[in-house]
């Protein structure tokens, strides 16, 4: 597929520039279409971060920019603040490390751990 | 497409010589694995940069010939976190 890199680039970092958390994933996150997705859209509503989800599914240019904008080979993608944080298994990692409210604090990210079961 | 275990081992194993890999077929369709790989060459690096580097390897097949893959990657030596 011929993208032009540049457009596709700067809409991306102009999607990062209006949210502090931004999820590139497969389907929405009412409905994600994609285990790994749903994965992540889990993560982040476990701990209740508000983001922003672009599904790359209904835009094929985003669907292969994002992919060389973060030099990352597949979907879902997280960023915070902009700022690449991983894809599904980091995600997951950082989740049972607690690394993730670190990363939370340090980028002052409001969070509060559910008290929901996540099964 | 799937990939066969032993092309993948050796694409990891042909850019990470010292890596001890094990690999599991989590759905037994050569087309969704879980790769845990701990290698010298992760030291200093965080995690993005560990799985960049095993995408690397990977080059064009990650996510054509290869649908899903679970990465695990450890750094040498083990620092325990407790």
């Amino acid at each position: 597929m011929n993208i032009d890199k540049n457009a596709i680039f700067e809409k991306i970092n102009k999607m990062l520039d209006e949210d502090d958390v931004v999820l590139f994933m497969k389907g929405d996150a009412d409905f994600p279409q994609c285990g790994f997705s749903a994965n992540v859209v889990g993560i982040l509503n476990y701990f209740n971060i508000n983001f922003k989800s672009f599904n790359v599914l209904e835009d094929d240019e985003l669907r292969q920019g994002i992919k060389d904008f973060s030099n990352w080979p597949t979907v879902p993608q997280v960023y915070i603040k902009k700022e690449f944080i991983g894809g599904s298994d980091i995600l997951r990692e950082i989740a049972e490390s607690g690394e993730i409210e670190d990363i939370l604090k340090e980028k002052k990210i409001k969070y509060s751990v559910s008290t929901q079961s996540t099964s | 497409m799937p990939m066969p275990i032993d092309i993948l081992t050796s694409l990891i194993k042909d850019g990470l010589p010292d890596a001890i890999c094990e690999i599991e077929d989590l759905k037994g369709d050569e087309n969704h694995y879980h790769a845990k790989i701990k290698s010298s060459k992760f030291n200093g690096l965080n995690k993005v940069q560990q799985h960049q580097l095993v995408y690397s390897l990977l080059g064009k097949h990650m996510g054509t010939t290869l649908h899903a893959l679970k990465l695990t990657t450890i750094s040498e030596p083990i620092i325990n976190k407790g």
